[in-house]
């Protein structure tokens, strides 16, 4: 290949970029602003090429091709087209064969407002009508019961993602494929019980499944169904956009009462990217950021522990100052704050400001350890505050 | 001896590093998301080693298992610096333009041969001499990662500097996929250090005993500000016990059950005369205090978190609080109000507004750009800088040449003896987090570790007549508390290992030594001396 060969670029759908060696024909499409549905393809993962969604066709040199766009190299002077009529034609088959193998993917209240649903996304896209080929039968149903993870393989499409994402990316190898073909299924080591396998419970597999096959299972029912069902004459229009698992985005659902707040995990320091979902005011449960740098990546904490202890009704909900008797009687705002400013100022003015202390928090924002250091040195007069990152 | 605390590179770089040498760090459970990065650059070729007294599950990774006695972490990393030194393996450019004491270093290195560190850790010295023929090979791309096992020993400081001092001859600071990175532990234990939430720092790691800066606060602040240093949380705990402290303000810290020595820091909330406790529950150190403000949690505030690689990234509010609930930073500006300092602003991002003008470092970063671009690693001191990948590129982030730093062994405070004969080690597991006020209310959880366990080596289990499941006696000469028994070879003979997130069962932290470094005061959670007994009940 010539030098000058390598810079020439490559047209997608009348779109020219430039090209560069090694790119797969995908990530080139991408580049274009181009997009197409992908079912296997993890962008964490090596490509696999199995669901065939992504093909496109190519021409270089004359030479007309259709290719599956996550495996196949780029090629300078490439030509790329991701929606012919018969390309078009061929996902939509595709997609209808699947249906004939899974029970209705729109049933669970979950595929229609989180946003790895990649499946549903390309059936509304495509118009994909069920009862295209006769109905066969469906993988059966792991008898599961542990306390995060939904395992419905009645909608297993087998793009085996799961066990690529928790073999390959988080090295766990706690869950395998056994058996072959249509008679494959998804099995943990050793009893087919997720709590006695080596799952940490990082719910990867639960958010690149692109069917809810592998669902939540502490938001099992916490989100209302979607208005409407999957309907293929008259399928709904998708309202947002969010990132998906294969780095492109996936559209939702007109599932309008979920709203998703982007914000940051409450755990350890590594600060993986959350989106908490919420309904009518109230925190239902969250998903992974996959716009942020931690890639989608979460473990036990982020993943199921994120939500439900700000539901907890253990809340403290009230200013409480300790009686004569030692016991918390609740107060008003004015109330405690009076008092306390009252004590500060005195023990400042009598005991002089290094007779007060403010620790402050590893936990909380960082404007509120900004005002509260801030408070100390500027409202008490002392340098005395400290953190509890020596402990 | 470089620079600030925090990760000099990226988490994302970890995954391109030729050599990864994790040492004091349970990756695995306590940074899940970070062991990928590792398990990512072991599957592309890289050669991790792993320096731990435990056999963590992350040697399951690992190359070598370099599983040293607890404690001796500066024989280790001194006997490998002397290997590379005495080899010449070190990159002498780097040590001549970027780096200062190196001849003082070599001298003090001369006895730490790896014979010398295998009396004191254990450790065959081929070990230590493969490990730092493998890491000197590796660089400029060798990347170390530490954590508590590092800094919570009575010679944490020491520790850090030993681990420094191999990262300096290699010339692995300012480097891609290299450096020295201390995985931060907390949501926001960076930022609160960042935003001057210190003794001895104002925001941006200016220093409080420097006039020119308290200058520069003073005028923004419009008041004069106090030109001491201030005081510890360990030290004020003391001078609580002596009535010299009077009143401790604590947001958003379960002290009590997190600090070691449970009964000295309940002794010294007593001690005080006035307590405030600012926290989303109430808690054992909350039932302590004298007033509880209810705060809100982090799905109910706006404002920025940063994280272990500098990253400073916005948490957004999705729901109301509770009840009367108000985020910390509403009710610290309600108590400027109180005080009568009204301060003017009236949202994070006007907070914000007044960080970054303030503090160098972070002069860059506005809520606009976080909103538009992603999180933003600083240093970033220009709206049009995109934020630092990695630290000390061109010069040593503290503007000096790396200094290194001849430190000596120093045992733990305590160690085992007759009455106490085994080490007592804590840390983290996987689906707890810290004192448990969090994990301990998310549903499912209790099924993943339903009850604390003392984890007990086969041999000693033997010798003490223990079996696997059954409930133990752990004392120590500060307290005692009744176990499950874990019976596994993760941890060593001669130690158990404990995690403290179950304290209504088994306080982890009554056995616990109140022994600091004498440098940071960062409490010697990694060593103390115990000893288990069977309960003998059915």
């Amino acid at each position: 290949m010539s030098s000058l060969a390598t810079e020439a670029p490559i047209d997608v759908n009348g779109v020219i970029v430039p090209s560069r060696p090694g790119r797969r024909v995908l990530a080139v499409l991408r580049d274009a602003g181009a997009s197409v549905p992908t079912l296997c393809f993890d962008d964490r993962l090596e490509p696999q090429g199995t669901c065939r969604m992504c093909l496109v066709e190519v021409e270089v040199d004359g030479r007309v091709e259709t290719v599956a766009s996550c495996t196949a190299l780029s090629e300078p002077g490439m030509s790329v087209r991701t929606h012919t009529d018969e390309i078009v034609e061929y996902r939509k088959i595709l997609l209808e064969m699947l249906l004939s193998e899974i029970e209705d993917p729109f049933r669970t209240s979950q595929a229609a407002a989180l946003g790895n649903h990649e499946f549903q996304a390309a059936v509304r896209e495509y118009g994909a009508q069920a009862d295209t080929f006769n109905p066969i039968e469906c993988r059966a149903k792991a008898d599961d019961l542990n306390p995060f993870i939904s395992r419905d393989y009645d909608l297993c499409i087998s793009c085996f993602r799961c066990t690529n994402i928790c073999n390959d990316w988080e090295q766990a190898s706690a869950i395998t494929v056994a058996g072959r073909g249509q008679d494959s299924t998804i099995f943990s080591k050793f009893n087919n019980l997720l709590m006695e396998s080596p799952c940490t419970f990082c719910g990867q597999c639960v958010n690149t499944c692109p069917t809810g096959a592998l669902s939540n299972r502490k938001m099992a029912g916490t989100i209302t169904p979607a208005p409407m069902g999957w309907n293929a004459d008259s399928p709904p229009e998708a309202t947002i956009s969010i990132p998906a698992p294969s780095g492109d985005t996936v559209q939702l659902g007109p599932e309008t009462s979920v709203h998703r707040t982007s914000t940051i995990c409450p755990y350890c320091g590594v600060g993986c990217g959350i989106n908490l979902i919420t309904q009518d005011g109230e925190l239902v449960g969250s998903e992974p950021d996959f716009s942020a740098p931690s890639l989608g990546s979460l473990c036990v904490k982020g993943q199921f522990g994120s939500w439900d202890f700000i539901n907890s009704d253990e809340r403290l909900k009230t200013p409480l100052i300790k009686n004569a008797h030692g016991e918390f009687e609740p107060v008003s705002w004015d109330t405690a704050l009076a008092l306390i400013s009252d004590k500060l100022k005195h023990y400042r003015d009598v005991n002089g400001p290094d007779s007060l202390v403010f620790w402050s928090s590893a936990r909380t924002t960082s404007e509120s350890n900004y005002l509260a250091q801030k408070f100390t040195r500027v409202a008490l007069g002392t340098n005395n505050v400290d953190n509890c990152s020596r402990t | 001896m470089v620079g600030k605390g925090a990760m000099s590179n990226s988490i994302e770089e970890i995954a391109g590093a030729d050599m990864i040498l994790v040492i004091g760090s349970n990756t695995t459970e306590a940074h899940p998301v970070i062991s990928l990065r590792m398990k990512k650059a072991v599957r592309n070729g890289a050669n991790l080693v792993v320096i731990d007294p435990r056999k963590i599950e992350l040697t399951r990774w690992a190359n070598r298992h370099v599983q040293l006695k607890i404690g001796t972490d500066i024989p280790v990393l001194n006997a490998m610096a002397h290997v590379i030194i005495k080899e010449k393996l070190y990159d002498a450019e780097y040590v001549a333009h970027r780096t200062e004491g190196f001849a003082a270093l070599s001298q003090h290195l001369e006895m730490y041969t790896p014979e010398f560190a295998e009396e004191l850790s254990c450790v065959p010295a081929e070990q230590i001499v493969s490990t730092a023929r493998e890491y000197a090979a590796a660089s400029p791309k060798a990347s170390i990662c530490y954590t508590l096992g590092i800094t919570e020993h009575s010679c944490g400081t020491h520790n850090v500097q030993a681990v420094g001092n191999l990262a300096l001859l290699c010339g692995n600071f300012g480097q891609e996929n290299a450096g020295v990175n201390p995985l931060r532990g907390q949501n926001n234990v960076q930022g609160v250090s960042d935003m001057g939430a210190l003794p001895t720092d104002l925001p941006g790691y200016q220093k409080v005993e420097k006039p020119e800066v308290r200058e520069k606060f003073e005028k923004a602040w419009g008041v004069p500000l106090p030109k001491r240093r201030g005081i510890t949380k360990i030290t004020a705990m003391d001078q609580m016990i002596k009535g010299d402290v009077k009143a401790v303000f604590i947001m958003g810290e379960n002290t009590v059950v997190s600090d070691p020595c449970s009964g000295h820091s309940k002794h010294a909330l007593e001690a005080a005369e006035f307590v405030v406790v600012q926290d989303i529950f109430m808690n054992d150190t909350a039932r302590l205090a004298d007033v509880v403000l209810p705060a809100a949690a982090f799905a109910e505030v706006d404002g920025t978190f940063t994280n272990s690689e500098r990253r400073v990234q916005r948490v957004r509010k999705a729901v109301e609080p509770p009840g009367e609930a108000r985020a910390d930073w509403r009710i610290l500006l309600d108590l400027f109000e109180y005080m009568r300092m009204p301060q003017g602003l009236e949202t994070p991002s006007d907070v914000w507004d007044e960080v970054a003008a303030l503090a160098p470092i972070l002069s860059g970063i506005s809520y606009e750009r976080l909103d538009k671009e992603g999180g933003i690693q600083w240093p970033c001191p220009t709206p049009d800088h995109p934020g630092t990948v990695f630290l000390h590129q061109d010069q040593m982030d503290s503007g000096l040449p790396g200094q290194f730093a001849p430190v000596d062994h120093i045992p733990p405070v305590e160690e085992p003896d007759d009455d106490y004969p085994l080490f007592l080690t804590t840390g983290r597991r996987r689906s707890t987090y810290h004192t448990g006020t969090q994990t301990g209310r998310a549903i499912g959880f209790e099924e993943l570790v339903p009850h604390e366990m003392a984890e007990l080596n086969p041999v000693d289990a033997v010798a003490l007549g223990i079996e696997d499941g059954e409930m133990v006696r752990v004392s120590s000469r500060r307290g005692s508390l009744d176990i499950h028994a874990r019976v596994t070879d993760r941890s060593p003979k001669g130690a158990i290992f404990m995690a403290f997130a179950h304290p209504d069962t088994a306080p982890t932290n009554v056995l616990t030594i109140d022994a600091y470094d004498f440098i940071t005061e960062t409490p010697e959670f990694k060593a103390c001396a115990v000893r288990v007994e069977k309960l003998g009940v059915g």
